[in-house]
């Protein structure tokens, strides 16, 4: 077991949240705008707060973990991170291992996380480049490997292809499937077909709460479609067609 | 990497050592350093105590630049834009207006005071955000600046005079025991945010990154304001605000060095203090024997550097 809420709620957005989510395994979350869905990944990687009802990783209240001791297990994506600083990709990889120390100096395992991390992203090739001259989806596999250097259990991720081509947003889905074979990997996201597709489990939300979770096949019903997102949804052949 | 802390440690080392042999009066070592008269005045009682008042102020007034362009990610930053030299200006104008003793410490305490009150302002539920605390800065600037004006509006011919003296920001000899707790107040300050460069990076980054890799970003956000508010408020209360040191040399060295704050942070420090003392030293020669206030040496010495690095390093600024 990884997280376990119970009642979960927040100030605005998201009420009587229960769920539970296994240690390993592709999750998404799915739902219109306004669902709640950021908010209830932002609960996860302990960035809101405070927050109503139980939400416990490992067994522990998510307040009640010290920051960086979380650092280590949870990563967190964000959708984009915009740097007003040249800071180069491999020191963006590195910041990834503040987790593991407060000294001046990176260890020689901080340089051996890194370079797992950059290698698994296949972003050692623009490792000295500054970060902001990064394509979109250069820069998303950038952030990607900072949270991997991060060597967490699990990976929230909010919404990581939305500023990806076609072609970029299948090789992050497959990348994150590969990688959920070892650690939980939560995805935020909109397309209902690579949730299909890729996930193992997709919760559903709508106006703050959960409107159906379990296999994606089952969550992601047309009737629930039509009645959530307000859109008629065929299945066949394993894909939603749209109306 | 550490080269580039070597090369600016002695390029401090040869503005620190040139600058007080260099002045508008010729002077001799040998004869100054044996005690004859007046080498051995001007050098230790007139030009001593001024470089070395330079290098304080330049060295602090620099880091703090780095550490508020980094706390706000904001590369227009400096050490003036969260309210703390408008608050001393406040002080200093106070006691010119009134005739009041001290006003180095007045200034001291209108920094002080502006430093509560932002901070006041800008803690939200136990939280604090740059954001606000840039809203709460620029606004205590605004009235602070209100203040001045009012007050300068109301002043005699002379008070005025000297107001805006304090508002250019010069720099005077002063006392070797000021120097002394001076040195005593910004060294350990800047040591200690110096220590702190990783952190620094991750906050440079967002709040968000930051905290979701272990940091507590209110702490470190409260932390770094509070440390470059001292050094501000404690530089400004003997030497009025003397600008764009504080922007110039942390654009210059990200230029050169990017940006992690390792490297930034100890190098401004050291060529901040450099700058400083090498624009002093032009404000006392250039048309001696009158000099020109130092903040105009530093815009017009620096301004046009800059521009040519900016226009030389475009392509790779991605502005």
């Amino acid at each position: 077991m990884s997280f376990r809420a119970s009642a979960l709620g927040f100030a605005y957005g998201l009420y009587d949240a229960t769920f539970e989510l296994p240690p390993s395994g592709f999750v998404t979350i799915a739902g219109p705008n306004g669902a709640g869905k950021s908010t209830l990944l932002g609960i996860l990687a302990g960035l809101r707060h405070p927050y109503r009802g139980e939400c416990q990783y490992r067994g522990v209240e998510i307040r009640r973990w010290r920051r960086h001791e979380f650092a280590r297990k949870v990563a967190f994506l964000p959708q984009s991170v915009k740097l007003e600083f040249p800071f180069s990709a491999e020191q963006v990889v590195f910041m990834g291992r503040a987790p593991y120390a407060d000294g001046w100096f990176e260890s020689q395992e901080d340089h051996a996380a890194v370079a797992r991390a950059m290698a698994t992203t296949d972003t050692l090739a623009f490792a000295a480049r500054d970060f902001r001259s990064l394509s979109g989806g250069e820069k998303q596999r950038v952030i990607l490997a900072s949270a991997l250097a991060q060597e967490p259990e699990t990976l929230l991720l909010d919404e990581p292809t939305t500023f990806l081509d076609l072609k970029h947003q299948l090789a992050m889905y497959r990348l994150l499937a590969v990688l959920a074979k070892r650690m939980l990997i939560v995805a935020v996201t909109h397309d209902l077909n690579l949730t299909l597709r890729f996930s193992d489990r997709a919760i559903v939300m709508e106006d703050g709460r959960i409107a159906a979770q379990g296999s994606p096949v089952e969550a992601l019903a047309p009737s629930l479609i039509d009645r959530v997102f307000g859109v008629h949804t065929e299945l066949r052949d394993g894909w939603l067609v749209y109306d | 990497m550490n080269r580039s802390i070597w090369i600016s440690f002695a390029i401090l080392l040869a503005v620190a050592i040139a600058a007080p042999l260099i002045g508008s009066s010729h002077i001799e070592l040998r004869r100054a350093l044996a005690g004859a008269s007046p080498d051995h005045e001007i050098l230790f009682y007139a030009r001593l105590p001024r470089v070395l008042l330079a290098l304080l102020a330049g060295a602090a007034l620099s880091l703090t630049g780095v550490l508020f362009q980094c706390l706000l990610r904001d590369p227009l930053a400096e050490p003036y834009t969260l309210g703390i030299s408008s608050g001393g200006s406040v002080g200093a104008v106070i006691g010119i207006c009134f005739g009041l003793p001290a006003i180095g410490l007045l200034s001291l305490a209108g920094a002080g005071t502006a430093l509560l009150i932002v901070l006041w302002i800008a803690f939200e539920g136990g939280r604090l955000s740059s954001f606000t605390l840039l809203l709460a800065g620029v606004t205590m600037n605004s009235i602070s600046l209100a203040i001045v004006l009012f007050l300068h509006n109301l002043a005699s011919f002379s008070q005025s005079f000297a107001i805006s003296r304090w508002l250019m920001g010069g720099l005077d000899a002063v006392e070797y025991s000021t120097l002394a707790w001076l040195a005593f107040a910004v060294i350990p300050v800047c040591g200690l945010v110096i220590a702190r460069s990783r952190q620094w990076n991750l906050l440079a980054v967002g709040e968000e990154w930051a905290s979701s890799r272990g940091l507590s970003t209110t702490t470190y956000t409260v932390l770094g304001y509070v440390a470059g508010s001292f050094l501000t408020g404690i530089v400004t209360s003997l030497t009025g605000p003397i600008g764009f040191v504080g922007l110039i040399v942390p654009h210059a060295l990200r230029l050169k060095l990017g940006a992690d704050h390792r490297m930034l942070m100890p190098c401004s420090f050291l060529l901040g203090a450099a700058f400083l003392a090498l624009c002093d030293t032009l404000s006392r020669t250039v048309i001696a024997p009158t000099e020109i206030p130092v903040g105009v040496v530093t815009a017009l010495a620096g301004g046009p550097f800059f521009i040519w690095l900016l226009r030389s390093k475009r392509r790779s600024l991605w502005l």
